[in-house]
């Protein structure tokens, strides 16, 4: 005991000083150098429509009309809540999943105009991890296109041609998997047909 | 496994063998490998570590026996636990709140405390709805930091305690602390920070930007609130320090702490460089890098073994879902696999990948969510943490653990032989086995012990998503989480309730300083004693015998301990159709 009250007076002034060194220089000269050389990352690499902020190219963004892509089921607040990320953490036996699964399957099939033997992506129909799945599969994608491609009057080829263009490969060919960004895709198309 | 899914195995193999050794050589020069004392970078560190000792008043030449260091090193993670439970508790009133965040509960700043200062970071809490930037900055960042290098600095003063002899000091804690933060943890975050900015990482100080969404009107979502927050500086050292308390409530799926492939990479590698390293540098500091390399093989074994099932579990997918429509086959337009609870960027491969390294470590960062793993898939990093982390281990506590499991191996072929065991030339005997036994319950009594009392409480079970196999799963995952000071969970449990956040708390405590103060008395009791020359009646310690009998060890004593657990747990649930 008297030991350990005898190393009480350094242990405070050593945690206070690497108080000072970790948790406010390493944390602001980072800062400083992230800001100044990259900064548009640091910001958290928004997207600027006539100077307004309309999302990020790394955050998912909730749509529901028929003339955009849908992005992936979401557990981040009622749905894409930036504020609040989350994923479903259901268990894979568990009856809400497996409910909620066929539920959205008979939905998608519907939004879609595809008839009940077409088997749907997984990633359509089951919760990201983050809730703000920026991503969807290009099968998922390609199922969406000819819907899209309708309500706009485009025709069903570019439309595909245009999931090629906004897809994000793999890094490197092999880290990480492949997958089409929602919220790049869409606007793409709003500029297109406006 | 997709071809690209191997292949990125073999890149993260490739680079591993590639960085870490050199990265060991120098750690181990740090901790005083060269006879001279010095260490790279001299130069430039030298005069900040001086002014260091120079204001805390330590007198750095002076080293410290076994109960000292042990008596620092409480010292420390006392003032720190304070520290940390004070920030939250005011937060309200400090400065960096954009978001207005309230006072953290006392309970709950408790468990917070409790898990950051022993390196731990279960976090019952949303980062991004509970912390304010201040906290995360000089609360948490700074725990992530310092609890790394304290657990270092004991492993360092435990291999102090076989390599020396006729000793009677272990090193300096203060110095093996310093030294650590300042040499090894700053430079490698720093680097890593800017790296994982380059890649969408977010680094500012201000709160959210609103943005306007494209789809507002149907959505009915007027604005959506980009996060912001200093996340790259706390990222990269959450990883490299075995830490992984994120900044957001999803951890590393938020796309902001990790946006893509490469991001993934650097942290899956961050995760493991140091704990492999630290094994490097045991060869150094021991003077035989053999014996390093059997130590290596065991940790790198399991590792990859169940980093691979868990990939391939979670590609075959969840077997519910054939049924129901869905296509979980994977292509060339889609990976597939389980995808619930997984980001489209981290497939089945980075994810299994992840796991296999995050609870093959203390880190408990995660890049998908495991409750949601199929229930083979989620046994696995279960099953790797009740191995005790030594696959690779968390910084400075995998390698702890692993000596402990090898100088068990050597007193059962000592057994095996009749012949008193010796491991690098020290006699083990009586003193230093009942240390280890100590070592080697206290994890399983916490997590099982804490376990069994929360499935015999209706008010805890009925807090489960089910009262079945996988709710015994949740309560098993979460306690061998935090007796592990792991911090993943399987996290559908509300674990904000005071009975999970004392409880875990305690289990963190025992599994910190249960584990931790023994281990230092192994060392003080190893540092005594005279070296014995080998005879050809000596049971060699740096062949692939001697890796097998530490894994078998390992394995015998974790399945011994934890089968019939596993059994009713994820075992059961697989089974259930």
């Amino acid at each position: 005991m008297k030991n350990f009250l005898r190393q009480l007076r350094p242990a405070l002034i050593a945690l206070a000083i690497l108080t000072v060194i970790c948790g406010g220089v390493y944390p602001l000269v980072v800062t400083a150098v992230g800001q100044v050389a990259f900064n548009d990352e640091a910001e958290g690499s928004l997207i600027k429509v006539d100077g307004v902020v309309v999302g990020s190219e790394l955050i998912g963004q909730q749509f529901v009309s028929p003339q955009y892509f849908h992005p992936r089921p979401s557990a981040a607040g009622a749905g894409y809540d930036s504020g609040a990320s989350s994923g479903s953490n259901l268990g894979p036996r568990n009856p809400a999943l497996l409910d909620a699964v066929a539920e959205r399957v008979a939905e998608y099939r519907t939004e879609n105009g595809l008839s009940n033997d077409v088997l749907v992506p997984v990633d359509a129909v089951t919760a990201s991890a983050s809730g703000l799945d920026p991503h969807i599969s290009i099968a998922n994608a390609r199922l969406q296109a000819s819907r899209v491609a309708d309500v706009r009057g485009l025709d069903v080829a570019l439309v595909l041609q245009m999931i090629g263009d906004h897809t994000d490969d793999r890094n490197l060919l092999v880290l990480g998997d492949p997958g089409v960004n929602v919220l790049e895709l869409n606007l793409a198309l709003d500029r297109l047909t406006s | 496994m997709s071809p690209a899914g191997w292949f990125q195995f073999a890149a993260l193999l490739a680079v591993l063998a590639i960085t870490v050794p050199p990265l060991g050589k120098y750690m181990a020069a740090v901790y005083g490998a060269r006879a001279d004392g010095s260490a790279p970078g001299d130069r430039v560190f030298g005069p900040i570590d001086r002014a260091i000792y120079k204001i805390c008043r330590i007198d750095h030449k002076r080293e410290q026996r076994w109960n000292i260091y042990a008596a620092a090193f409480l010292a420390f993670s006392f003032v720190s636990f304070l520290a940390v439970y004070a920030i939250q508790r005011f937060q309200g009133s400090l400065p960096f709140n954009p978001t207005n965040v309230a006072d953290v509960s006392p309970q709950g700043a408790f468990n917070v405390s409790v898990s950051f200062v022993t390196n731990t970071n279960w976090q019952w809490y949303s980062g991004e709805l509970t912390m304010s930037h201040f906290t995360q900055m000089v609360g948490l960042t700074v725990q992530n930091f310092v609890s790394a290098a304290a657990g270092m600095a004991v492993a360092v003063a435990l291999i102090r305690g076989i390599a020396r002899r006729n000793a009677r000091t272990l090193g300096n804690f203060w110095v093996d602390l310093v030294r650590t933060t300042t040499r090894i943890l700053l430079p490698l975050s720093f680097v890593m920070a800017l790296g994982l900015i380059t890649q969408g990482v977010i680094q500012n100080l201000h709160g959210p930007t609103s943005a306007k969404p494209v789809d507002a009107v149907a959505t009915q979502q007027v604005t959506q609130e980009i996060p912001g927050g200093p996340v790259a500086s706390q990222v990269a050292i959450k990883q490299l320090g075995s830490n992984g308390g994120g900044f957001f409530n999803a951890n590393s799926a938020h796309p902001f702490e990790n946006p893509n492939g490469i991001s993934n990479f650097i942290e899956i590698w961050a995760i493991l460089a140091i704990p492999l390293a630290l094994a490097v540098s045991y060869g150094y500091l021991v003077g035989s890098r053999r014996q390093a390399r059997v130590l290596l093989a065991v940790m790198v074994g399991f590792w990859v073994l169940f980093s691979m099932f868990s990939i391939f579990a979670e590609q075959v997918g969840n077997s519910q879902l054939d049924a129901r429509g869905v296509t979980q086959a994977q292509s060339t337009q889609q990976v597939g696999g389980n995808m619930e609870g997984k980001e489209i960027r981290f497939g089945p491969s980075a994810c299994g990948l992840w796991a296999g390294a995050t609870t093959g470590t203390s880190n408990g960062s995660v890049n998908c969510m495991h409750d949601s793993f199929t229930p083979a898939g989620g046994a696995m990093p279960m099953a790797q943490m009740m191995l005790g982390e030594i696959s690779p281990g968390g910084v400075g506590v995998g390698l702890i653990g692993i000596l402990h499991y090898a100088l068990l191996a050597v007193f059962i072929a000592g057994l095996m032989v009749g012949r008193t065991p010796e491991y690098l030339g020290k006699k083990i005997q009586a003193a230093e086995m009942k240390l280890v036994v100590l070592y080697i319950i206290a994890m399983p009594l916490a997590l099982l012990g804490f376990a069994a009392a929360s499935v015999s409480l209706g008010s805890v079970t009925s807090g489960l998503q089910s009262q079945d196999a996988h709710g015994l799963s949740e309560v098993l995952y979460n306690y061998a989480s935090a007796a592990n000071n792991n911090g993943s969970a399987f996290a559908y449990v509300g674990t904000g309730t005071d009975w999970y956040t004392t409880t875990q708390g305690i289990a963190m405590l025992i599994g910190r300083f249960f584990l931790i103060i023994p281990a230092l008395a192994v060392g003080g009791s190893l540092v005594r004693k005279q070296k014995v020359p080998a005879t050809s009646g000596t049971f060699p310690t740096d062949t692939p015998l001697f890796a097998a009998l530490v894994a078998g060890v390992v394995v015998i004593i974790a399945g011994l301990t934890f089968f019939p657990a596993l059994a009713l747990g994820p075992i059961v649930e697989h089974l259930t159709r």
